[in-house]
């Protein structure tokens, strides 16, 4: 064989071009997101006590303090919102796979899945202000959800859509060869087949609310007091670091530096828990 | 009178089957018979319809618009074409086992029980006992009787191949289609099918769709050789290929073509 060396360096060092590329821009990635965590850790951690947990947000003036009632809160707005979105999001998407496939309505319901995925999320709690502030007069935790649970369903409906798609349709057809009907098919088989994937949607939606201050602010907006009632302006991490932070009380922006804190470690668990799913069904 | 043999009786009659895939007509005028508890075998070059022909037996295609067959298949005198045929009866009653392994992800147990119970309500014990039968009827209970708490897809290309057969004969059909069955499969495991083919035919009707002639000479009592869409010979399997009627069918079976 008679080999041209110089076609031959030419392609190393193309190829060592290409890589060394692709690690400067995997390097300033990661920097960025270093960086964040540890601004966030120098800044965040020496609020991190056991008041953090246990007592509620400082009236103006006073020392101390912590965020129980914006934990509490947000919790409880977010809980909400899961339970609200799961089921819808699941089976919409569950529609889309296995039943409307390439309806009419079911491209209809596409289309304006993917316009509510791109929507700006203050657009979506103006809406919500209008349709369930406005009207009943007063700002409320279940306003709060419903906001989140317009940004929540649409993210769990593509996901359960797009892991359903990957279930490949001779399983279907195996199902529907022993006279099984449609419905058992898509939930005992299909949806079960997908499940990791679902799942791995569902984290990644929840770690998407759980940051959005947003369509808090104009529904949920906040509470200075430690309060369960969903009924009635509720404090919520989110809107507590954006009052917080901008405010000229050294505990108040040092409160919002740990809740911004909270708020990041617990999307990052959600991601990392997301990737563990994952990959548990790449390797089965 | 020499010929006293008495015909077999027919499990499905099909009569003047066109078939379509939106504008491309993927059978022509086709008519044969499928005899009960015998093994009838369909061959033919890639893209002949063989696997079409078979999938229009349990009305798989109705799965997908676009598709659609003219003419009739009767199934022990029904018309399976017939609009109003209720599709899940029709699949409980005509089992398919397809080229892929496609097991459930499920426990080996409850990919057995799946299709039982979409159809019977039987005890704890009626269940044990059911899914021990089709697993031995699959010759498959020996190798997973300690298992069968253990996720299907844990099973090896030919275990998981046997599972599916386990749990089509599971559910009691009166018919088996097998869609190139052993294509994915290890002689090993081949060997085993079709030994199972064999021995399942004593209570059922099979239809089996093969790349591998040999295979169908092995295993079947009838042979149909098929070429772009149309039924070129059909017969008794020993008289396709031993003494076929048309030179087509010659070629084929002795690899001058395809």
């Amino acid at each position: 064989m008679e080999m041209n060396n110089q076609l031959y360096t030419k392609r190393r060092i193309v190829s060592s071009l290409g890589l060394a590329f692709s690690m400067a821009a995997m390097a300033v990635g990661l920097a960025v997101l270093l960086w964040i965590l540890y601004v966030l850790f120098a800044n965040g951690l020496s609020a991190l006590d056991g008041n953090l947990l246990t007592s509620d947000t400082p009236a103006p003036g006073t020392d101390g303090g912590g965020l129980r009632n914006a934990i509490v809160g947000s919790l409880m707005i977010v809980g909400l919102t899961v339970l609200v979105s799961t089921p819808v999001g699941i089976l919409a998407g569950v529609y889309l796979t296995e039943y409307g496939d390439e309806s009419k309505t079911a491209e209809l319901t596409r289309f304006v899945t993917d316009i509510m995925l791109s929507a700006p999320s203050i657009v979506l709690g103006l809406f919500v202000y209008a349709i369930a502030v406005a009207t009943v007069g007063n700002f409320s935790g279940y306003a709060g959800s419903l906001a989140l649970s317009l940004i929540a369903v649409p993210v769990i409906m593509r996901t359960t859509e797009n892991m359903l798609r990957l279930v490949p349709g001779s399983l279907r057809e195996a199902a529907f060869a022993l006279g099984a009907p449609r419905w058992k098919v898509s939930t005992f088989i299909t949806l079960r087949a997908a499940k990791s994937g679902v799942m791995t949607g569902l984290l990644l939606a929840v770690a998407r609310i759980s940051g959005e201050t947003a369509p808090l602010l104009f529904t949920a907006l906040n509470n200075q007091f430690f309060s369960t009632n969903m009924g009635a302006p509720m404090a919520n991490l989110p809107v507590v670091i954006f009052q917080f932070a901008m405010s000229p009380y050294d505990n108040w922006v040092r409160l919002a530096w740990a809740g911004a804190l909270l708020i990041t470690l617990t999307v990052l668990v959600l991601n990392v828990l997301a990737r563990v799913f994952f990959r548990d069904k790449v390797s089965s | 009178m020499s010929e006293i043999k008495t015909a077999p009786k027919n499990a499905i009659e099909v009569r003047d089957l066109n078939f379509f895939y939106g504008k491309f007509q993927g059978l022509r005028n086709v008519t044969m018979d499928i005899a009960e508890r015998k093994v009838t075998a369909f061959i033919g070059p890639s893209g002949c319809g063989k696997s079409t022909l078979l999938r229009t037996l349990n009305r798989m295609y109705s799965l997908y618009p676009g598709q659609r067959a003219e003419g009739e298949i009767n199934f022990y005198g029904q018309n399976i074409l017939d609009p109003k045929q209720d599709l899940n009866l029709l699949r409980a009653r005509i089992g398919m086992v397809f080229q892929k392994p496609t097991p459930f992800p499920m426990t080996i147990y409850d990919n057995i029980a799946f299709g039982v119970r979409l159809y019977e309500t039987l005890s704890k014990s009626e269940m044990d006992e059911r899914v021990e039968w089709a697993l031995t009827k699959a010759a498959l209970w020996s190798e997973v009787k300690d298992k069968l708490g253990q996720n299907g897809l844990s099973l090896s290309g030919g275990q998981q191949q046997r599972l599916c057969i386990a749990r089509s004969v599971a559910v009691k059909p009166s018919v088996l289609l097998l869609d190139e069955p052993t294509s994915a499969l290890d002689p090993i495991s081949t060997g085993k099918v079709e030994e199972l083919v064999h021995e399942l035919k004593a209570d059922y009707t099979i239809a089996i769709v093969t790349h591998n002639m040999q295979q169908a000479a092995r295993c079947s009592d009838y042979t149909a050789y098929m070429y772009l869409g149309e039924l070129v010979e059909f017969g008794e399997t020993e008289q396709i290929f031993f003494k076929p009627n048309k030179t087509a069918t010659e070629d084929y079976i002795t690899g001058r073509f395809g």
